[in-house]
């Protein structure tokens, strides 16, 4: 009785539409049919049409490619800084922690308009100490004109924004590894990268599992940083999965196309949430 | 759910080494620690850069935002841009719209969400593993999947472009979450202190308002801000729904300093200050639960 509320809210906000996703997928629904509040069955039409679409595949795997790389990095930085992190002393740990819950708590919004100043072709900071560090002639550089590193820099606002929690969470669980089994290792003669790979990564697997499937979850998703970045009119050559959908239904009114797409995104996301419930599952989070 | 701060890790003094091993030892280990902490403060300079950019920014005359060799700090301080910005067509209707759908949301899911939660955490019942399954799985539902048939729906109710059907909308993509925190804090308070204040003559409406509801206050006050924070930074659903520019929320209204003509960099600064300003206050305060809270437990000796 008491889950009743919430039970309800949930299911008419989020399990109806999920329903409905799935019921726009098959349907030839566009302008008229939006005005007409009625969609026509095609039958499994827009996925023979996704299944010849080069263009989804392009994206597809641009869209894989940048979550590798996006999660890649965000673990791996998130993990040097968090054992870092255990090695500083108070004062410089309180500081940087401090600069991390900063970086964290910054809207997304917010951040990619930071970014974007910063790598202003004209006046953007980063090609400036570029310069100045005589890396090469940066001036008036677009990075932004080759959607390779177009793509790279929207990499960087998403790890740089992802960091602090994974940096922050992992750090968290080192403070639980007992001391006692780093010591009894050390004084037998394990070094610090043995330390790491034979007692704290196998303690920590759990904290890994669930951080690495979390931002493989939003990694895929990423909308806002390239929507933004690209004032609100990506060129194709930055469609991630989520981009395409959204332009499919919102620029081009095909949103029986769009919900097609967002579908096979939602399929992929239930894979790496499985990996992720068994996880919670055996740490004993689902009591 | 602990939420205690890590102690400092206690320095295992030399004991058995003789006074000039450890004396040697001891000059080693501060270069070590010189440069372990030399390496902190530059990741600490990298991470906060941007963040500093912004501020440091939104104080530059344009004079000192316009030039090739870009200052790290403004050669004379000025709130010419926070004017700009707070003068900006609609930024206190925006700001007020800002505040009523997280105020709505957060009020509502608080009271959906603590009801739920209790039902979870303190009653067995069969499918309450389903539905925490379901609710953690819910959450993992692209939300950029979910906003073309919710734009469909909410046009057929006659919702789009009103507030209300934006904070319908935030509400079940807070709630999961809510429930999921919440039930976490009511967990962590043991039950025999409940069922104590039973034994001693209390009823269990008695027992709830003096012994659990102070217990979980804390997390209550956690789990808002969290959707307090969801919310504000929320930007695709509204930008979709929201099209009338009187309507629109803070993150929304940030998109107008950039026009055909260019960026005005100063005063977006600005505003993107003002919009990060109650984010990063609410999360100082609460965001060791976070990190905590996911990993108590997980790692076991």
């Amino acid at each position: 009785m008491l889950l009743a509320p919430a039970s309800i809210a949930i299911v008419a906000v989020l399990a109806y539409p999920l329903y409905f996703l799935g019921k726009l997928s098959f349907q030839q629904y566009g302008l008229p049919e939006l005005i007409a509040h009625e969609g026509t069955w095609i039958g499994t039409e827009n996925f023979s049409r996704l299944i010849h679409d080069a263009e989804f595949w392009r994206v597809l795997v641009r869209t894989f490619l940048f979550t590798a790389g996006a999660v890649s990095f965000t673990m791996l930085f998130g993990t040097l800084i968090a054992l870092l992190l255990a090695r500083l002393g108070g004062f410089m740990r309180l500081l940087l922690t401090t600069g991390l819950v900063l970086v964290w708590a910054m809207p997304v919004v917010v951040a990619v308009n930071i970014w974007v100043w910063m790598f202003d072709y004209e006046f953007g900071v980063f090609n400036w100490a570029l310069t100045e560090l005589g890396v090469g002639d940066y001036v008036n550089h677009d990075w932004f004109a080759n959607p390779t590193t177009g793509l790279l820099i929207i990499m960087g606002v998403v790890v740089w924004g992802a960091i602090p929690f994974v940096a922050i969470t992992i750090f968290a669980g080192l403070t639980q590894v007992p001391r006692e089994l780093v010591e009894a290792a050390s004084i037998d003669g394990a070094g610090p990268i043995r330390i790491f790979r034979d007692i704290t990564l196998p303690l920590l697997k759990p904290i890994f599992v669930i951080l690495a499937s979390l931002s493989i979850i939003w990694d895929f998703q990423v909308f806002n940083q390239v929507w933004i970045m690209r004032g609100n009119d990506p060129s194709s050559d930055y469609y991630l999965m989520s981009v395409y959908a959204f332009v499919e239904s919102f620029k081009l009114s095909e949103y029986g196309y769009g919900a097609a797409i967002a579908l096979v995104m939602v399929v992929i996301m239930l894979c790496v949430t499985f990996v992720y419930i068994r996880q919670m599952w055996r740490i004993g989070e689902v009591r | 759910m602990s939420s205690q701060v890590p102690a400092a890790p206690v320095p295992v003094a030399p004991r058995v080494e003789t006074r000039v091993v450890a004396r040697r030892f001891r000059s080693k280990r501060f270069l070590r620690r010189a440069g372990v902490n030399l390496i902190g403060l530059i990741v600490f300079a990298v991470m906060v850069f941007p963040v500093f950019w912004m501020v440091s920014t939104a104080f530059k005359p344009a004079s000192d935002i316009l030039t090739f060799t870009p200052k790290l700090i403004p050669s004379s301080a000025t709130l010419a841009n926070f004017e700009d910005a707070i003068n900006r067509p609609y930024f206190w209707q925006v700001a007020k719209n800002s505040l009523i759908v997280v105020g709505a949301v957060t009020g509502f899911s608080l009271v959906l969400s603590f009801l739920a939660a209790l039902a979870l955490a303190k009653f067995r019942f069969y499918g309450r593993r389903a539905f925490i399954v379901g609710i953690i799985a819910v959450q993992m539902v692209p939300l950029n999947a979910l906003i073309i048939p919710l734009y469909i729906l909410l046009s057929r109710a006659n919702q789009v472009d009103k507030l209300t059907g934006l904070i319908l909308t935030y509400l079940t993509f807070v709630l999961p979450f809510c429930v999921w925190t919440l039930r976490g804090f009511m967990l962590g308070v043991p039950r025999e202190l409940e069922e104590a204040a039973m034994v001693d003559g209390s009823t269990r409406f008695g027992a709830f308002v003096r012994i659990l509801l102070p217990l979980i206050a804390p997390g209550l006050v956690a789990t808002s801000i969290f959707a307090f924070i969801q919310v504000w930074n929320e930007f695709i659903i509204a930008y979709i729904l929201l099209s009338s520019p009187e309507n629109q929320t803070l993150t929304v209204w940030l998109a107008q300093f950039t026009s055909l003509r260019g960026t005005q960099w100063g005063p977006l600064m600005a505003g993107a200050t003002l919009t990060a300003i109650p984010v990063v206050l609410f999360f100082l305060a609460v965001h060791r639960r976070v990190a905590f809270g996911l990993t108590a437990g997980a790692v076991r000796g």
